[in-house]
């Protein structure tokens, strides 16, 4: 029966993506283990924020430190539960055993996350503008995306590789953020900075592009890393 | 020299930390034949098969498997070997079909028709739509086996693949896994005296070396509780 | 292997920290603002420069380590963030003291050097946690140098990325000092740049020859406990040397110890 078994193409990259991917949104959708509990998350925290700081509308620096501390926090959420299901229903065995190139798995879940993070902001920006933004967001807006798609990026790179690297280890929970935080910094810094003049009191102001231009540097920068060394995290 | 035999490995070694968890493992099995790698617990056993399965790398020796050598040719192999573990590796959200959808694009398959004769096969086709998570541990374990095998693989690697089995199930996998399915296959197996019946050669290792390494023919019972003291 | 040349390495250190001492303090003068305060100077940057080359060798020591799979490098890059974090404790310290010194504050925001340094030690604060929690060995020290790699790309991005950010508040820069300095500063400056750079030499030689001594130890252990070694190992964060034989024979005590060095 098997002498005459077909040997069978290296699969192509993009139908194992789509494949990746269709699997991921089915395990989210019925076990709803990230997504809902991140954007419930952004939101309650916008709401510690008020009572914390006694304020009823933020602008500038403050609006946008709130803003990006709130979604980094959330993004933690998303990272830690990322490749959980991989590791405990065996699922990079599964993946390791077939012909499939690696590097697939990596574009699969930075794909993820970033799905998660634009599902979080959809839900965190506008209460975020309801709860708490001085300023108007729809004049902001336009500016204000093109801060986030940057700042997404960075998180999504970063929350990956340490997302793998995290998740076999004993303290997984504990490990992720501890990991991924300071490496967000840079990210949240630059994010911060190109955010402020845009929530401004008085209007929207200019964006700054030195920022925006290190942010995606450092994206960049993190992307060729995780890259290069994703494949050494998936080996048994 | 060519690599005739399906496995070939010679001095295998890997090691654990300072420790070996295995050392120097030489055997040489021919196509279509059964290897049964027997011993106690923390022989070394699934350590050797996740070798064999690609998942781990050698530390030392040599590694043939189905004539090309590990880790450099891994990728020739990958799509003709198959793992039945403890593990199911499906996703327990998804369903029968659905898990085997994604098996079959990891390994470049296309079409249902594979899927659907295995799942007929293991009489998994009435509840193949459901969440494998609403199934028993039994019906889980006849799904792996229809992921294990639908690439058709030629090297099966099995560690006891009876186990979550009951008896109606042990038949119906039983042409699929079983010697008569004239696959190589090398089973780990807690039952000595059962697997002897269904092997061609037989490895017993203790705390990672060769204790034994024999035809099935040339042993009995006796021999083979000698390894488990 | 790495005990030789130990004696003489220690000597050379113990006479150039030495000399930096008694240099800085009897010889350079005085700064003309900051009085005997500056002299923590020689101590704070030349400590944060070799810091921060130590945590740039030990990416690309686990560079080598991901392609040889040679466990040395493995360790070599742990010796290297062990130590490095050890003196980067320093730096912050004596930059601390500089800051409370000069402008009454233990913390300053604006002093980059000392935000970088924050940052990177609270990254590299993770990697012992990261190694305790794996337990397979080989898995450890790969997900390690994979962290090495990543810290190591960290380190000097995220200099340049603190400086930009604090270049538009007054730059209080403790580091931009050493590029204007006159004569005798630059000397006692560079002398005591070698002295540290020396000194996490030989520590980290020190350590090296510590661990691989004892890796060697427990290999002759085990060859003499032959088959009857049943001792579990303890878990535990620090990398594996593989010393010693490979596989033994199959029989009891076949483990022969390899080239003693």
């Amino acid at each position: 029966m098997s002498d005459a078994a077909p040997r069978h193409p290296a699969p192509r990259a993009r139908a194992v993506l789509l494949a990746l991917l269709r699997k991921e949104l089915r395990v989210e959708l019925r076990s709803f283990e990230a997504v809902p509990a991140m954007s419930l998350f952004s939101v309650t925290t916008f709401v510690l924020f008020h009572f914390a700081l006694q304020r009823n509308a933020l602008s500038g620096d403050l609006a946008s430190g709130v803003l990006w501390v709130t979604l980094l926090f959330a993004a933690m959420l998303g990272i830690n539960r990322l490749f959980v299901a991989d590791a405990e229903q065996g699922g990079f065995d599964g993946f390791l055993l077939s012909p499939a190139d690696r590097s697939v798995l990596l574009y699969s879940k930075a794909l993820t996350l970033l799905a998660y993070l634009l599902v979080l902001e959809l839900v965190a920006v506008p209460a975020f503008a309801l709860l708490l933004l001085g300023p108007g967001l729809w004049p902001a807006l336009p500016s204000l995306l093109a801060v986030l798609a940057l700042g997404d990026l960075g998180v999504v790179v970063i929350g990956t590789l340490v997302g793998a690297l995290a998740v076999r280890t004993s303290v997984r929970d504990l490990l992720g953020p501890m990991i991924s935080l300071p490496l967000l910094v840079p990210v949240l810094l630059c994010a911060a900075r190109a955010t402020s003049p845009v929530l401004g009191a008085a209007g929207v102001g200019a964006l700054p592009l030195r920022w925006l231009l290190t942010l995606a540097l450092y994206d960049l920068v993190f992307a060729l890393i995780t890259f290069a060394v994703f494949d050494f995290l998936l080996e048994d | 020299m060519a690599i005739l035999a399906a496995l070939e490995l010679r001095g295998l070694t890997r090691r654990y930390g300072e420790r070996l968890a295995l050392a120097d493992v030489t055997l040489s099995l021919p196509a279509g034949q059964t290897l049964a790698v027997l011993g106690p617990n923390g022989a070394g056993k699934t350590t050797l098969l996740r070798l064999l399965a690609t998942l781990l790398r050698p530390h030392g020796g040599e590694v043939h498997v189905l004539g090309h050598a590990l880790p450099a040719e891994g990728w020739a192999v990958r799509g003709r070997i198959g793992l039945l573990g403890h593990e199911p590796l499906l996703y327990r959200e998804l369903s029968a079909r659905e898990n085997l959808r994604l098996h079959a694009a990891l390994h470049g398959l296309t079409g249902e028709e594979r899927a659907q004769e295995l799942l007929g096969a293991v009489a998994m086709e009435r509840r193949a739509d459901e969440p494998l998570r609403t199934l028993s541990r039994g019906m889980v374990q006849r799904v792996a086996v229809c992921r294990a095998l639908l690439h058709d693989p030629e090297l099966l690697l099995l560690d006891e693949p009876r186990a979550n089995l009951d008896p109606a199930a042990t038949e119906l996998v039983e042409p699929l896994i079983g010697r008569a399915s004239g696959r190589t296959r090398v089973i780990v197996s807690h039952d000595p005296a059962g697997v002897l019946a269904e092997a061609d050669l037989v490895l017993g290792l203790v705390r990672g070396r060769v204790a034994m390494l024999a035809a099935a023919g040339e042993l009995d019972g006796a021999s083979l509780a000698e390894l488990y003291r | 292997m790495y005990g030789k040349r130990l004696r003489p390495l220690a000597l050379t250190t113990f006479a150039a920290l030495t000399l930096t001492l008694v240099l800085a303090f009897f010889w350079a003068p005085d700064d003309a603002n900051q009085g005997f305060l500056q002299k923590i100077f020689y101590l704070h940057v030349p400590l944060a420069i070799v810091t921060l080359c130590g945590f740039v060798y030990a990416g690309l020591a686990a560079i080598a380590h991901l392609r040889t799979r040679d466990s040395r490098w493995d360790m070599r890059s742990y010796v290297a963030i062990h130590l490095s974090l050890v003196f980067g404790v320093g730096v912050l310290i004596s930059g601390s003291i500089w800051a409370k010194g000069s402008w009454g504050v233990w913390w300053d925001w604006s002093e980059p050097t000392l935000v970088s340094f924050l940052l990177i030690m609270l990254l590299y604060a993770t990697y012992q946690p990261l190694r305790f929690a794996i337990e397979d060995p080989e898995r450890q020290a790969r997900y390690a140098s994979v962290f090495a790699i990543t810290a190591g790309a960290f380190v000097p991005i995220n200099f340049v990325i603190v400086r930009l950010s604090t270049a538009y508040l007054h730059p209080r820069v403790l580091g931009d000092i050493s590029a204007n300095l006159p004569g005798r500063f630059q000397v006692v400056f560079y002398l005591s740049l070698i002295s540290m750079a020396l000194l996490w030499i030989t520590l980290w030689r020190y350590e090296m020859t510590s661990k691989h001594a004892g890796a060697q130890l427990r290999a002759l252990r085990r060859a003499l406990a032959g088959d009857e070694d049943e001792s579990m190992p303890r878990r535990s964060a620090v990398p594996t040397l593989n010393v010693g034989s490979g596989a033994g024979g199959t029989r009891a005590g076949g483990d022969s110890v390899g080239a003693a060095r």
